[in-house]
């Protein structure tokens, strides 16, 4: 079980939290211009990658905001938690 | 005789207490500070139990949470236990244990005819024989679990109390050993919070049996000194009799300490056991070693035990397992025992498989008058329920064969000594990578993955000096990563009689030959598996360890292989011809030993297993016999019976007074969020299918909201208080998942939005009054106008209602004229019983769920999550009234167009009456288009919705029907689960006030 390190409250027990998935997906920003193909790709198709990781996580039972995590699959180790907005973390940060 | 098998003197048990306990219904006489196990070899009574699959005689293996066979069923009632190791029990007054799986006596067992029967009970046997028909598996099951169970649970409810307490500290340190004691030593000193757990009831470890010196003086005494040190620190806390059982990432570790289980009363104010879950900056592992057990002929008998075991039998509890004793070890180690034995008047023999003995070694055993036989093996043993008799015969460990004579000895105890292996389990769980150590041969820590420091035996090192300046040396350094000033470095000579220093697997002791004639070589005793099994899976492909074990079950006991692994994959490497380290090992999972259930649940039972959420009307529906129903953790009155009514009654009552007069309903556990903002408009209209950039200041509307996939997720009325400033309103069970999906994405899409949400579900109290009546009883109440042209319908207004201030909703889910009420919740009673009092004389009726869901079947009313399951459109629904054309965007919109949800002959919600006029269908049931004898027939839908309905007299059912709209008045069939056939015809989903008059009054 992770201790996350919210941005906003600082590290917190897992239980506290919830996982959202992966982060950094757009919604698109005309979806009546999208095709099928690139809708159904924001709607169902996500990474399941073996290292690092990016995903939303919400602090449920703390300050109840939604911020993203930089995770290494493989160890589970959380490299980075940052705020919604905030620019993704690049390779050469780990 | 009581007692016989206890030495004069000695041990570290109080003698002036005596204690008296039951095993198997006989009663025995033990002293304070014994195991149940001491106490019954102190009584000589050494067959304790019947193996899991032959039923053999088994006796006491071992001294300590590794015991394999030693498990009984402990205490009475709704306080027994199963699966408890006689070895970890502490005896106290009146303490009641029995052997398991035996019937009809441990003595006297009908199922050891299975021992006879082995030949047909071999690894696998179970997956051979029971694989097929798969009908079949119940009708063995039900017998097996008979003649194999281990102890039984309790059918009573267990009257104890069970505590978690979660701990933060610098250092936890798993193990009371010097090790782990000097390791807290040092943190302790150089000022770190430090968590200390031991699973023993006596801090020291397993050097409190042996004799041992530091710096050439008394160790026992040394030891005493320590933990009386550490008792006086502040920063240092002591956890005696808990099992540290799961350690996860990040440093989590759980732990299971036995607060009063050995105890003879409850306590008023003690729970019985505390789970500890603790996270801490380090770990450090000081677990010690087990010994493992040697693999030879017809090993498992009663009399045959760990020569640790019989060590801290002798030294710890004062007893003297057996008279004429023979050990049976591959290292020097052992021979402490040995010695000790002889010392304490035992006949001593010596069986070795090493021809290399330690000369000083075979001088001691020559000046005791000890007979040592070297390069030999026990190569059988025999006595039914002791062992009585072994066969010694001379072994060349190379060729793994037998020579020379075979001598005959008399015992009544074998002391076997196979070398140690160190307790990884924990260090496994915590991800920790193996090493295979070709000198112990054995498994030993190599690759550290947390923040932990493994020490002592735990790390494989069994040098008692190297160990206490390394545990103490790593202490020190802990407190030093963790910013502390550190204390000074202390060196210590500390010196055992004999070290443990090396010793080999003997995969399976000699026999080659002896394998299959009818002697059995043990290596799992819980399990009963034997190197014939291992032999057996390989040859039959089952050659991957995982696969080794499933289907051997090697390890797989409540012990989990604890004594086992290690011969078992020294066993399979030895038939392979490979390295141990190729074999590789399984994977070893929490917890640790076994643990209750009741110390994981801890308080969360009963009515704390899940919050329940009451309204500020639940007292008076107590009061007023309402019968309550669940609705997500909302208790709501069902229905509100009254004298001799049952439900049919009882809602055919309220729903005439809904139709006729006058109902009310405790519709306070609606979800209520408050919208405020800027942007709330503009939220709006992408949160909701349909458009509310024109809905006025003190209007309501209705709302549908779709996930992105198109899907309808919740629905309700959203009420425009203000400019920017709206009231929300959503189902009972949504609530949350509304507001989690609100806040997603205001957070995380639209971080430009300024919208405020606020939940006040809980801050106002809602009663909701309908029938044509409540107009006129209402308005006698309040001072809002309250006429049709003032007040009309999907509108809002604020008033006084019995002098409360309060917001009166014209909105309807009966379709009678109906208002919902919003007082304060600390007003809601209130209000409630003058609604009441003042309501008489329209007959006002309380209502419940059951009444609110037929009132609104029959006007056709969706209930999402019933109606709808997350597999419908508002189209589906034939809701395209509210998905508007000319919104660019909203949550969902673009998956309207998808092929899927455009297909033709998807299922459309329709009515359902079916032609009997009386059979109410039940909810669920499939409907088809001509029912056959059998499946599989053609599926149209099912029905969502169904009841009686009171207005009308007849049943009325909703349901999804493929191309549904297009088959009005078409006949269906639903077969029902009692072989009957209903005819039904697909009619429209409105079947009261179609004009939708009556809410418009
Ligand atoms: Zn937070």
């Amino acid at each position: 079980m992770f201790v996350i390190n919210c941005p906003y409250c600082g590290e917190r027990d897992q239980t506290e939290f919830s996982c959202h998935g992966e982060a950094h997906i757009a919604r698109p920003d005309n979806p009546a211009e999208v095709s099928d193909q690139e809708w159904g790709e924001y709607l169902f198709f996500r990474n399941n990658p073996k290292g690092i990781h990016f995903e939303r996580w919400t602090h449920d039972h703390g300050c109840r905001r939604w911020f993203n995590v930089m995770r290494d699959t493989v160890s589970d180790k959380i490299i980075k938690t940052y705020k919604m907005g905030d620019q993704k973390p690049g390779v050469t940060d780990v | 005789m009581s007692n016989q098998n206890r030495t004069m003197y000695g041990g570290r048990i109080d003698r002036g207490k005596v204690i008296n306990f039951v095993f198997n219904g006989k009663k025995y006489k033990g002293f304070h500070g014994d195991t149940l196990a001491s106490a019954l070899l102190a009584n000589d009574v050494h067959l304790v139990g019947r193996s899991f699959k032959y039923h053999r005689a088994r006796g006491i293996l071992t001294a300590g949470s590794e015991e394999p066979n030693a498990i009984v069923q402990l205490g009475l009632g709704a306080r027994t236990e199963p699966n408890m190791r006689a070895t970890e029990i502490e005896l106290y007054e009146g303490l009641e244990a029995a052997s398991q799986n035996c019937w009809p006596s441990v003595n006297y067992d009908i199922g050891s005819l299975n021992n006879v029967l082995s030949s047909i009970f071999p690894a696998g046997f179970y997956y051979k024989t029971f694989k097929w028909p798969p009908s079949l598996w119940l009708f063995y099951e039900h017998f097996i679990r008979k003649a194999a169970g281990l102890g039984h649970s309790p059918t009573a409810k267990n009257p104890d109390r069970y505590e978690q307490k979660f701990y933060y500290c610098d250092l936890t340190i798993v193990g009371g050993g010097i090790s782990g004691l000097l390791s807290a030593l040092a943190a302790g000193r150089s000022g770190c919070s430090v968590l200390l757990i031991d699973e023993n009831p006596e801090l020291g470890g397993y050097l409190l049996d042996y004799n041992f010196s530091i710096n050439e003086k008394d160790g026992i005494k040394w030891i005493k000194n320590i933990v009386d040190e550490l008792y006086s620190m502040d920063n240092v806390r002591i956890l005696k009799r808990t099992t540290a059982m799961g350690y996860y990432d990040y440093n989590y570790l759980t732990a299971l300490e036995k607060v009063t289980n050995h105890c003879d009363q409850l306590s008023k104010t003690l729970p019985r056991e505390r789970y500890w879950r603790v996270r801490s900056k380090k770990i450090v592992l000081a677990q010690g070693a087990f010994e493992r057990p040697l693999v030879f002929a017809d090993n498992d008998r009663p009399g045959i035990m760990m020569a640790s075991a019989g060590k801290k039998y002798l030294s710890r509890y004062g007893v003297l397992p057996g008279k004429s004793v023979v050990l049976f070890t591959n290292n020097d180690h052992a021979y402490q025992t040995a010695f000790e034995f002889n010392d304490k008047g035992a006949k001593l023999s010596v069986v070795d498989t090493r021809d290399n003995i330690d000369s000083r070694i075979q001088k001691k055993c020559e000046d005791l008058g000890i007979k040592l036989y070297s390069s030999s093996s026990i190569i059988s043993t025999s006595g039914n329920k002791k062992v009585n008799q072994i066969e010694v015969q001379k072994v060349d460990r190379k060729q793994n064969e037998l020579s020379g004579e075979c001598i005959t000895l008399d015992t009544d105890c074998i002391l076997m000594s196979g070398g140690w292996n160190p307790a990884v389990q924990l260090f496994s769980q915590s991800r920790g990578k193996l090493r295979y150590d070709n000198v112990l041969n054995t498994f030993v820590p190599d690759k550290l993955i947390q923040d932990q420091i493994i020490i002592g035996c735990n790390n494989g090192c069994f040098d008692l000096s190297k160990n206490l300046n390394h545990s103490y040396q790593e202490g020190l350094n802990a407190a030093k990563d963790l910013n502390y000033e550190i204390a000074d470095s202390i060196n210590w000579t500390g010196e055992e009689e004999i070290s443990f220093t090396e010793s080999s697997v003997e995969p399976y002791m000699l026999g080659k030959k002896k394998v299959t004639k009818g002697s059995k070589h043990f290596i799992d005793f819980q399990n009963d598996v034997t190197a014939a099994d291992i032999f057996l899976a390989q040859r039959e492909g089952y050659i991957s360890v995982e696969h080794t074990k499933r289907y051997t079950t090697t390890g797989m006991g409540t012990d989990q292989g604890k004594t086992s692994n290690v011969n078992a994959l020294a066993l399979m490497s030895h038939i392979h011809d490979k390295p141990v380290d190729e074999i590789g090992h399984t994977t070893f999972r929490p917890p640790f030993s076994p643990q209750t259930f009741g110390a994981i649940a801890g308080r969360s039972v009963d009515h704390l297993f899940d919050p329940e959420r009451r309204t500020s009307i639940h007292k008076w529906h107590e009061e007023n016999k309402a019968v309550f129903e669940d609705v997500g953790q909302w208790k709501r009155p069902y229905y509100f019976p009254k004298k001799k009514e049952n439900i049919h009654d009882a809602v055919k009552r309220e729903c005439l007074a809904v139709r006729n007069s006058l109902g009310m309903l405790d519709a306070s556990t609606l979800g209520k969020i408050d919208l405020r903002g800027p942007d709330t408009t503009k939220f709006l209209n992408m949160i909701y299918t349909n458009a509310w950039s024109k809905l006025e200041i003190g209007s309501c509307r209705y709302g549908l909201m779709c996930n992105e996939h198109g899907m309808i997720f919740d629905d309700g009325v959203t009420t425009r208080l203000g400019e920017d400033h709206y009231h929300m309103t959503t189902t009972t069970g949504g609530a949350a998942r509304v507001m989690s999906w609100l806040e997603e994405f205001l957070q995380t899409e639209w971080l430009d939005m300024e919208v405020f949400c606020t939940s006040v579900t809980e801050q106002w109290t809602v009663l909701s009054i309908s029938g044509p009546n409540s107009r006129k009883f209402l308005q006698e109440l309040t001072d809002i106008d309250l006429s049709k042209e003032n007040f009309p319908f999907m509108k809002f207004r604020e008033g006084k209602v019995c002098g409360i201030d309060s917001r009166v909703f014209r909105i309807s889910f009966t379709g009678e004229l109906s208002f919902e009420v919003n007082v304060p919740s600390r007003y809601g009673r209130f209000v409630w019983e003058q609604f009441m009092q003042h309501g008489k004389k329209y007959n006002i009726t309380p209502y419940g769920t059951e009444t609110m869901h037929v009132l609104r079947a029959e006007k056709g009313f969706i209930i999402v999550g019933q109606d709808t399951d997350g597999s419908v459109t508002p189209m589906d629904m034939n809701m395209d009234w509210i998905v508007s054309k000319k919104k660019q965007d909203f949550l969902g919109k673009r998956s309207f167009t998808r092929p899927d949800t455009l297909r033709s002959d998807r299922k459309k919600f329709v009515g359902l009456l079916v032609n009997d006029k009386k059979t109410v269908l039940p909810e669920g049931s499939h409907i088809v288009e001509k029912a056959l004898k059998q499946p599989p027939m053609k599926m149209l839908g099912h029905v969502t919705s169904s009841y009686y309905s009171p207005i009308l007299g007849h049943p009325i059912a909703l349901a999804m029907v493929k191309n549904g709209t297009n088959r009005l008045g078409e006949k269906v069939e639903i077969p029902l689960m009692n072989g009957k056939v209903i005819e039904a015809t697909i009619a429209d989903t409105v079947f009261y006030d179609k004009e939708g008059n009556k809410n418009n009054e």
